[in-house]
């Protein structure tokens, strides 16, 4: 230690030291995981990343000197090309954002009801309906898909019970026509109107993507929101079970009913928990793909295309590995831009004043 | 200074996770060389026990994809042979998804040394310069059907030899036929034959002919009104010719008439199916469905004739895969000399007996037909045959197809084909620039 140092500058560098000491050790207890994240996440993220700006065909290394950058050629026959690239892109986005539509809603009601049964006080057999609704969340989606291959065979189980009450099922999983195309049918619309049938984006008319989603893909709907609402009422439980009962009770002294309480106490309170699920749930419905590869390859019709299953589809089986890859950026962009647009649209807003003991309006 | 610090060191660690990549893509390799399956490990068992020592300097390592127990053993004895023959070690790995696999082979630089290469991925490995083009080393080429051989043939050289092949024949229940007053003289010929028996067949709730409503099965009756997908030189995208639109509006009219359907319209997964399950009198496959017949549906009586003539003559699909062999394997000779062994006569001939498949050479088959004469008509459909669209880039454009197919009973055939003709052409284009 230097003699002439006053003890000020004395604390100060065994200060400095110390913090240079904590990083070292904080860096030194984070390696393990930034090496592991760094190995597996980024560089084969931006290695795709690169991938999707190249013509690599899939020989070698994507670095390697022969590969060439081409800029933003696959974007381009992807995005504006106007040709199948550009057709099976809408398709598959068109097929998404329908199964996106009808499965988030519907998990995220499903999954809240269920978590407030599940977690009344006085309900029997609590234990029994907790893993009862949690099973399907746990078993491997490969494993389910097959079993619903079979429920919603032409002459499988659910044909079968529909077929009590008189309806003759539909072939699930071989139909291509779309929901709302059959719905307009009844309504006596069977062709387009040449406003709709002429003009389109990524070249999918737009009657194509009124089309809603195909019966096929309505099977996958309503696995997905069989398999998936288990796990997001443990989400909701667990919130649930954090609301203290003192406010609950608090509200029946003040002579709300069971249904006030729920709408005007529990799920505000649920709040960030339904913004955790509904983020959830976008992100985990824009990436569908094991069902898609076990259960149809995006038939019939193309109707259960995906992005993400075209992705692999144009790397693997096209050997359009530029392609492939610009797929699943467009992909990761559309899953950003739906998590951020959802999470201003459940922002928390201030109230203005005279609201501000009446968050959803002044009783009459 | 310290904005170069933090660079350095990021590219660094950039650098330092490359390795590690490269590493572990190594290591997965020798893993799955070391990991194959028992009878791998015996067939480098035996080749100890001969006392030889391999030539090429290390063991020849072979992917396929097999269809089962019966082919993986088959390809797994052959090779044993070889090897005791050759004193080349050599082992067999049966993939579980060969494309998947062979992709990862190809971008690490170590792919198997030999594997099965099939026709859609084919042209996509000759033009990225993944497959070693050995064709002129094959002492018997001309042996080949001139077809195979054009199909595996890629800007003028054979890359790789066609392991076996298949053709597309009319499959018809004789309990059926029988039961609907027919005899041998009304096994159809014609568009207009096949039309008649298939409605006298169809009747309470089965249908005459159900098959897979895809290109693979309706474009046998392109080639029997005399169409085409894309024209000889491959240049060109002819699918909207009058003779496909003639085609095509026949089997819709069919479909509509009722005596044709597509297994998918009777609940079936495929063509085998349909008829196995009785949900059809006759159907069009290959010869792939002997061994559903067998294993699945031993009950159904059956015999195999060609397709009908149209009318641009006889016609049907052919369907073929080949012995790829990469040019990043340091064992190229040692590869060939293992093709040479599996292409042989009497080793294809083993192969058919074991595992159903028609040899690729024309020597083998009179063989095949006196092993299996109820099959004949499938060798006797290769003189006609024409290859599937296997273009680079058009696998895309048949699944296209094939959507637009399902709906085939209510759509346009002009306009399906047109839109087909489009995207073909368009991805012909892309392969020449």
């Amino acid at each position: 230690m230097n003699a002439d140092a006053t003890p000020a500058v004395r604390r100060t560098r065994r200060r400095r030291r110390s913090v240079t000491q904590h990083n070292a050790a904080g860096w030194a207890f984070t390696l393990p995981m930034v090496v592991l994240v760094g190995l597996f996440v980024a560089v084969p993220v931006l290695m795709a990343l690169w991938v999707s700006f190249s013509d690599w065909a899939g020989r070698g290394s994507p670095l390697a000197p022969s590969v060439q950058f081409v800029g933003v050629r696959n974007y381009d026959q992807l995005l504006l090309g106007g040709g199948l690239a550009t057709s099976d892109l809408g398709t598959s986005l068109r097929n998404n954002l329908w199964y996106v539509i009808f499965v988030v809603p519907s998990q995220t009601v499903i999954s809240l009801v269920l978590a407030v049964m599940v977690n009344r006080r006085l309900m029997r057999g609590k234990a029994f309906f907790r893993t009862a609704y949690y099973f399907p969340s746990v078993t491997s989606s490969v494993a389910i898909t097959v079993l619903w291959l079979f429920l919603f065979s032409a002459t499988g189980a659910i044909n079968k019970v529909l077929g009590w009450v008189g309806w003759h099922g539909p072939n699930w999983f071989q139909d291509p026509s779309g929901v709302m195309h059959l719905l307009l049918g009844k309504l006596g619309v069977h062709t387009p109107p040449d406003a709709l049938a002429g003009h389109g984006f990524l070249g999918t008319s737009w009657w194509q993507w009124l089309a809603g989603p195909s019966v096929a893909m309505t099977a996958f709907i309503l696995m997905a929101v069989f398999t998936t609402s288990g796990t997001f009422m443990l989400l909701f439980l667990a919130a649930l079970q954090s609301i203290s009962q003192d406010i609950d009770e608090a509200a029946e002294v003040d002579g709300a009913s069971p249904r006030q309480r729920f709408r005007l106490i529990t799920v505000p309170m649920l709040r960030p928990t339904v913004t955790t699920v509904v983020t959830l749930g976008l992100i985990g419905c824009w990436q569908v793909f094991d069902q898609i590869y076990t259960g149809t390859q995006g038939g019939p019709g193309k109707t259960t295309q995906t992005p993400a299953y075209l992705s692999y589809d144009a790397a693997f089986n096209n050997q359009q590995w530029g392609r492939g890859a610009a797929v699943a950026f467009v992909l990761f962009a559309i899953i950003v831009v739906f998590t951020l647009f959802q999470r201003w649209l459940q922002r928390e807003r201030p109230l203005p004043r005279r609201l501000r003991f009446y968050p959803t309006g002044v009783p009459r | 200074m310290n904005a170069t610090h933090v660079m350095t060191r990021r590219l660094g660690l950039l650098a330092a996770g490359f390795a590690g990549l490269l590493a572990l893509a190594a290591c997965g390799s020798g893993f799955s060389g070391g990991g194959s399956t028992s009878a791998g490990g015996a067939t480098g068992g035996s080749t100890a026990g001969g006392g030889s020592t391999a030539a090429g300097g290390g063991s020849l390592d072979v992917l396929i994809g097999s269809s089962g127990d019966a082919e993986t053993n088959a390809v797994d004895d052959a090779v044993a042979a070889w090897s005791q023959q050759s004193g080349t070690q050599a082992t067999v790995r049966n993939a579980s998804n060969l494309v998947q696999e062979l992709s990862q082979g190809f971008a690490s630089g170590q792919p198997p040394d030999l594997f099965y290469a099939s026709a859609d991925q084919f042209e996509g490995y000759a033009a990225n310069g993944s497959l070693f083009a050995y064709g002129d080393q094959l002492s018997a080429v001309s042996d080949f059907y001139p077809s195979l051989v054009s199909q595996f043939t890629f800007d003028g050289k054979l890359y790789c030899a066609p392991k076996d092949f298949s053709t597309l024949a009319l499959i018809i229940n004789t309990d059926d036929w029988t039961a609907a007053g027919l005899t041998d003289a009304d096994v159809p010929t014609t568009w207009d034959q096949l039309a008649t028996v298939a409605k006298k067949l169809t009747s309470n709730g089965r249908v005459g002919l159900a098959f897979s409503g895809e290109y693979a099965r309706i474009g046998a009756f392109f080639a029997e009104a005399g169409g085409r997908m894309i024209s000889e030189d491959g240049k060109t995208a002819v699918v909207a010719s009058p003779e496909n639109v003639q085609a095509l509006t026949f089997v819709k009219d069919q479909i509509n008439a009722g005596s044709f359907a597509f297994a998918s319209a009777v609940g079936a997964g495929w063509g085998g199916e349909a008829f196995g399950t009785h949900k059809s009198s006759m159907t069009i496959e290959g010869n792939w469905i002997a061994g559903a017949m067998t294993h699945d549906y031993p009950d159904i009586k059956y015999r195999v004739v060609p397709l009908p003539a149209g009318p641009g003559g006889k016609g049907t699909l052919q369907f073929t895969n080949c012995w790829g062999i990469p040019t990043d394997s340091d064992q190229h000779d040692a590869a060939v000399s293992l093709v040479e062994f599996l292409t042989s006569t009497e080793q294809q001939l083993k192969f058919a007996q074991a595992f159903g498949v028609m040899p690729s050479v024309q020597s083998a088959a009179a063989g095949f037909k006196e092993q299996f004469p109820q099959f004949a008509a499938f060798v006797d459909s290769a003189g006609f045959a024409q290859n599937v669209v296997t273009a680079q880039g058009s696998s895309a454009v048949i699944s296209d197809f094939n959507a637009q197919l399902e709906s085939l009973a209510s759509g346009d055939p002009q306009a399906i084909l047109t839109s087909v003709q489009t995207n073909l052409q368009a991805a012909l284009d892309q392969n020449r620039k």
